[in-house]
C-alpha cells in the first residue's frame, strides 16, 4: 500500500521519508514545480518595493488579532448575524462535524459541493457526511484527482503536485470514462470542467472554507484560481463555512495587506483569479441561507503557549513549502499530515496535542532557514521548530537520542571532560578506522555512512598542537 | 586589541587543520591570536536537538570564557550565528556584550579589519557553498565571495541553487539520513555540474557532509575551508 | 451550541491570559498606500496587467459600439444582462435577456454576460463587482462561459489598498463582493498555468473615458 493511500498507517517521517526519497518520480515532479513557483514568486516579490513593510504590518496583524481573538469572535458573530447568517460553534472535530451534519440533512441533500478546505480535511468531514449518507463532491482540481485516485492531497496549496500529467491522464481516462484524453494540462482541464459543471448547476448546498473572516463587517473571504469556489459559495441556497478560529482578522483595511500578501506567496502571481468576500445574505444574489461553524480543534491549545503561538499567523500560503529543500526530496505524503511542510512540522503537533510519535515531524527539518525568508507573516518556523523538538523531548523524557546528547553536554561543560571525551573517541575509533578514515559505521553513524565517508579524528587536536607548538 | 580564537568543537576534534589555517590567515592580518584553553563548544547543536537546558549552561560558559576580548573570530558561520543570535536570549544575569564582538573570519577579515586579500598561494577552479546559517542567521553577506575573489591563482565559478541547503543540519545528517542524502545528491550534482577542482564554505559541518559524499563517490574534487583557501 | 461557545471564548480568553494588550505595539503601515501615477498611467497600467492575464482588453471611446462588436465576433447571440444595467450601455445586437433571477441551467444556456464594474485595480489588473448598478448578480458573471466587462477609467485606482478602500461601504452594506483577475485558470497540472476551468473562459474588459 503506497503511502500516498488515504487509508495508509501514519509512519514515523524517517520512515516515511525513506521510502519517499525511493520514489524518483515524485521527487522529479516536486523538484519541478517548486522551480517553477519559486521563480514566480521571487519575480512578483521583487516587483514591489514594500513587499517588507507589507510583512510587517502582516505580522503585527495576526499578532493583534490573537491578542484579541476572544472580543474578535464575539465581534465576527455579531456582524454575520446582523447581516442575516447563522454561526455555530465547535470545540473539536466531532462536535464541527455534527453540527455540518445536521446543518445539511435540514435541507434534505444527499449530495453537496466542497471547496477545498483543508481544515475540513483535518476535521474529516468527508467521512463524516459519507456515514450520514451524503456525498462530498470535491470540486478544486487537484482535489477531485485525489478524490478519484483515493489519495491523500501531499501539498497544502497544489494537492495533485506529487502526480505529473501523465499520471492524471491515466487517472482521468479510466475514471471519468474518457478513454481519448491526451495528457495536454488545458484538455485534463476541459475533463474536470465537463465533469463537475452537471454538479454545480444542479447544487443545492455548497460547503466552503475561509481564508479570511472580517470581524468588523462579518465578511467571508475565499481566495481560489478555478471557479469552483464561486460555483460552490454563490449558487446552492445553502452555503456552509467550516472555519479555524485563527482566520479571524480585525478589520476590513486589513485586507489590503493580505490580499497582496497572500497571492504573491502562494501562486507568485499579482492577484489570483477570483476573491469572494460575502457578508451574510444579500437578498436576490446567492445563498439565502448561511451557517458559519467556527472550530477550536486544538488552536486554543496553540494559542495558549507564548512562543508557539506564532504559528497561528499563518495564511496558508505555502511559500515555505516552496522553498523547503526536505519538502524537495520527499513530497508532502511523508508527512503524514493534513499539513505538511516547514509550518506542517509546527502546525500538526500542536493542534493535535501529540508529541509522541510521530513525534518526529520537528525533527524532519535541517534548520536551514528558508521557510522563516519567505514566511509574508513573518512566522520565525527554525525557532518554532526548535521550541517544539523542546516540548517533544519534555513529553518523552526517557527519548533515546536526548540521552547521548545530555552526555556530551555534560562533558562540554568542562575542559577536562570534554578534552578526556576527545581522547576517548580517538581510542574508540581505532577498530572501525583504517588510513585515517572510518571503514565501518557502528551504532548511530550507520545512517551516516550509507552514503558518505568520514574522516577519523586526527592524532592531535587543534588544542594539543597549540599547546605543543604555542605553550601554555 | 585583544582578539581570541573561538576554533569550536568540530575543528578542534576532526579538522585540526582548519584551525591552523585560521590562526595564520589572522596573523598575515597583522592579529595576535590567543586561544583560551578554557573553551568548549558553544551549545548550538544542544539548541536545536532541544535541549535548552544544556544550550543554556554552555552558553554561560561561553560568556565567562571569552569575556574581557575585544574580538572572537570563529573559523565557522553556524557558531558564530548561534552565539550572537541566541546566547543573548539564555543568559541570566547579561550577556556581558560578548555575543557581539564575535565574528565568523571572513565578517571579521572584511567588516572589521577591512582585508580582502591574505596572501594565499591557492590555485585552481572553485565554487562556493554558502552555509544555511552563515547566509540566514548570521547574515554574513558577501564577505566570503570578497575574499575569494582576491585569491590570485584562483577562479571562481558560481554555483547553481548555491543557497539550496547541502542536507547536513546537525543531527538532521543521522536522524533522517536518507532525506540528508537525497539533499546532498542534489548539491553534488550542482558541484560537480561547476567542473570546480574544489569547493569551498564557511562550515566545516557542510564540508564534512560535502566531502565525505564527494569521497563515498570517488571523485577528485576536494571540500576545503574557507580558512584554508586564504591561508598564507 | 451555546455551552460550545461559551467554552470556546473562555479557552481563548485563557490562553491569552498572558498578553498585555497595551504593550503590544500598534500595527506598521509604512507600506504604499496610495499611488503615484498619472490617470493616463494608471489606465495603460491597468490594460497592461489584465493582458497579462490572457484576458482581452481595450481602451475605447464607444463602449456600447465596442460591446456590440465584441459579442458579434464571440458569437454571442443570447447575452445576459442585469435588470439595472443603465439604459444608454444595452448594446443593439445580440438578444438580451434580463437576469432576474434566472436559474443555473438558464444562465449556462446564455453565449455570455455583459455588465459594468464597481472598482478596478491597475498595479494588479483586478476588477471589483458589488452587485449594482448593472453589475449583475454573482451567478451572472460566473456560469455563461464568456463575460465582458464594462469599466470607466475613473474607477480604475492604482493600488490594492485604495481598491479595498473603495469597496469598504459596499462590505459594510453586506453586497457580496467578487474580484476578478483574469480568466478562471488553474496551476495544479504540474504548477503550469492553465486557463478555463470553472469561471467563464472569456474576459473581455472594455475600458472607456466618462462622457
Amino acid at each position: 500500500m503506497s503511502d500516498a493511500s488515504r487509508t495508509a498507517p501514519p509512519l514515523a517521517f524517517p520512515e516515511a521519508a525513506r521510502r519517499a526519497v525511493a520514489n524518483a518520480q515524485v521527487r522529479a515532479n516536486v523538484r519541478l514545480a517548486q522551480n517553477a513557483i519559486r521563480a514566480k514568486r521571487a519575480s512578483v516579490v521583487g516587483e514591489l518595493r514594500d513587499w517588507e513593510a507589507l510583512r510587517d504590518a502582516g505580522a503585527a496583524i495576526k499578532r493583534d488579532a490573537l491578542a484579541r481573538l476572544d472580543e474578535l469572535l464575539a465581534q465576527l458573530e455579531t456582524s454575520v448575524h446582523d447581516a442575516g447568517g447563522q454561526v455555530h460553534w465547535a470545540r473539536d472535530a466531532n462536535e464541527a462535524n455534527a453540527v455540518v451534519v445536521g446543518l445539511v440533512q435540514q435541507t434534505g441533500a444527499r449530495e453537496v459541493v466542497k471547496v477545498k478546505s483543508l481544515l475540513t480535511d483535518e476535521i474529516g468531514l468527508n467521512v463524516a457526511l459519507a456515514d450520514a449518507g451524503i456525498e462530498a463532491l470535491e470540486t478544486d482540481l487537484a482535489e477531485l484527482i485525489c478524490q478519484l485516485a483515493d489519495e491523500r492531497p501531499s501539498h497544502l496549496l497544489v494537492p495533485a503536485i506529487h502526480k505529473n500529467r501523465r499520471e492524471i491522464r491515466d487517472l482521468f481516462r479510466e475514471r471519468l470514462g474518457r478513454p481519448d484524453l491526451a495528457d495536454e494540462p488545458g484538455e485534463l482541464a476541459e475533463a474536470a470542467r465537463a465533469h463537475l459543471r452537471a454538479a454545480f448547476l444542479r447544487a443545492g448546498v455548497g460547503i466552503s472554507g475561509a481564508n479570511f473572516a472580517v470581524a468588523e463587517t462579518g465578511t467571508v473571504c475565499v481566495v481560489e484560481s478555478e471557479g469552483n469556489g464561486r460555483m460552490c459559495t454563490s449558487l446552492p441556497q445553502t452555503l456552509i463555512t467550516v472555519m479555524g478560529i485563527e482566520k479571524t482578522i480585525p478589520a476590513w483595511q486589513d485586507l489590503e495587506v493580505f490580499l497582496q500578501l497572500l497571492p504573491r506567496s502562494a501562486t507568485g502571481e499579482r492577484m489570483n483569479p477570483y476573491t469572494s468576500l460575502w457578508t451574510g445574505v444579500f437578498p436576490g444574489d446567492g445563498p439565502q441561507e448561511f451557517h458559519l461553524v467556527l472550530v477550536d480543534a486544538g488552536r486554543t491549545r496553540a494559542l495558549a503557549d507564548p512562543v508557539g503561538r506564532d504559528a497561528l499567523r499563518c495564511i496558508r500560503c505555502a511559500a515555505c513549502i516552496h522553498v523547503c529543500p526536505v519538502y524537495r526530496q520527499v513530497g508532502g505524503h511523508a508527512y503524514h499530515s493534513v499539513y505538511a511542510g516547514p509550518i506542517g512540522a509546527i502546525l500538526q503537533p500542536q493542534l493535535s496535542g501529540e508529541r509522541g510519535q510521530p513525534g518526529s515531524l520537528p525533527f524532519a527539518s535541517s534548520l536551514c532557514g528558508a521557510c522563516g525568508d519567505v514566511c509574508p507573516v513573518r512566522i520565525d518556523i527554525p525557532r518554532l521548530l526548535v521550541h517544539e523538538r523542546e516540548r517533544v523531548n519534555a513529553a518523552q523524557s526517557a527519548r533515546r537520542e536526548t540521552v547521548p546528547l545530555q552526555a556530551i553536554g555534560r562533558a562540554f561543560a568542562s575542559p577536562k571532560r570534554y578534552e578526556r571525551a576527545q581522547r576517548l573517541a580517538r581510542a574508540l575509533q581505532r577498530l572501525v578506522v583504517s588510513d585515517g578514515w572510518f571503514v565501518r559505521f557502528p551504532g548511530p553513524l550507520a545512517g551516516w555512512g550509507r552514503s558518505r565517508d568520514l574522516p577519523a579524528v586526527p592524532r592531535e587536536t587543534f588544542r594539543e598542537w597549540w599547546r605543543r607548538e604555542r605553550g601554555a | 586589541m585583544r582578539v581570541a580564537l573561538f576554533v569550536t568543537c568540530l575543528v578542534d576534534t576532526l579538522f585540526p587543520e582548519v584551525g591552523k589555517a585560521t590562526v595564520r590567515v589572522l596573523e598575515s592580518a597583522g592579529v595576535r591570536v590567543e586561544f583560551p584553553r578554557e573553551q568548549t563548544c558553544c551549545g548550538q547543536m544542544h539548541l536545536n536537538a532541544g535541549s535548552r537546558d544544556v544550550a543554556r549552561t554552555l552558553a554561560e560558559r561561553f560568556v565567562r570564557v571569552f569575556d574581557g576580548y575585544d574580538a572572537i573570530v570563529a573559523p565557522s558561520g553556524s557558531c558564530a550565528g548561534h552565539v550572537r543570535a541566541h546566547v543573548p536570549e539564555f543568559v541570566d544575569g547579561g550577556d556581558r556584550g560578548v555575543p557581539e564582538r564575535v565574528f565568523e573570519l571572513s565578517q571579521f577579515l572584511v567588516d572589521e579589519l577591512g582585508v580582502t586579500e591574505t596572501g594565499s598561494s591557492f590555485t585552481g577552479l572553485l565554487t562556493y557553498h554558502p552555509a544555511c546559517h552563515s547566509l540566514r542567521m548570521l547574515r554574513v553577506g558577501s564577505a566570503p565571495l570578497r575574499l575569494l575573489e582576491r585569491v590570485p591563482g584562483t577562479e571562481l565559478v558560481e554555483l547553481p541553487d548555491a543557497e539550496t541547503c547541502c542536507g547536513f543540519g546537525g543531527m538532521f545528517a543521522v536522524k533522517n539520513a536518507d532525506v540528508s542524502s537525497a539533499m546532498l545528491d542534489e548539491k553534488l550534482e550542482n558541484v560537480l555540474a561547476t567542473g570546480a577542482n574544489a569547493v569551498c564554505a564557511c562550515d566545516s559541518s557542510c564540508l564534512m557532509h560535502v566531502g565525505g559524499g564527494l569521497r563515498r563517490r570517488g571523485s577528485s574534487v576536494s571540500a576545503v575551508h574557507l580558512a584554508e583557501v586564504l591561508a598564507p | 451550541m451555546n455551552a460550545a461557545r461559551e467554552e470556546m471564548l473562555a479557552r481563548v480568553r485563557a490562553a491569552t491570559a498572558d498578553v498585555v494588550l497595551q504593550d503590544l505595539p500598534p500595527v506598521p503601515r509604512d507600506y504604499v498606500r496610495r499611488g503615484g501615477r498619472s490617470r493616463r498611467e494608471v489606465v495603460e497600467l491597468f490594460s497592461r496587467r489584465v493582458a497579462d492575464y490572457r484576458a482581452e482588453v481595450a481602451v475605447v471611446s464607444d463602449p456600447v459600439a465596442a460591446a456590440r462588436r465584441i459579442l458579434a465576433v464571440h458569437g454571442a447571440a443570447r447575452v445576459g444582462i442585469a435588470p439595472d444595467l443603465p439604459a444608454e450601455l444595452w448594446p443593439s445586437g445580440p438578444e438580451l435577456v434580463e437576469d432576474r433571477n434566472l436559474s443555473p441551467h438558464e444562465l449556462d444556456a446564455l453565449d455570455g454576460a455583459l455588465t459594468t464594474c464597481e472598482a478596478a485595480c491597475a498595479e494588479t489588473g483586478t476588477i471589483a463587482l458589488t452587485g449594482r448598478d448593472g453589475q449583475g448578480r454573482r451567478a451572472l458573471t460566473l456560469v455563461p462561459d464568456l463575460h465582458v466587462c464594462l469599466v470607466r477609467a475613473p474607477d480604475i485606482v492604482e493600488t490594492v489598498p485604495e481598491l479595498i478602500e473603495r469597496l469598504g461601504p459596499s462590505a459594510r452594506l453586506g453586497r457580496p463582493i467578487v474580484l476578478l483577475s483574469g480568466p478562471s485558470a488553474t496551476s495544479d497540472i504540474e504548477l503550469a498555468r492553465v486557463e478555463g476551468v470553472h469561471g467563464p473562459r472569456r474576459l473581455v474588459v472594455l475600458v472607456y473615458e466618462e462622457g
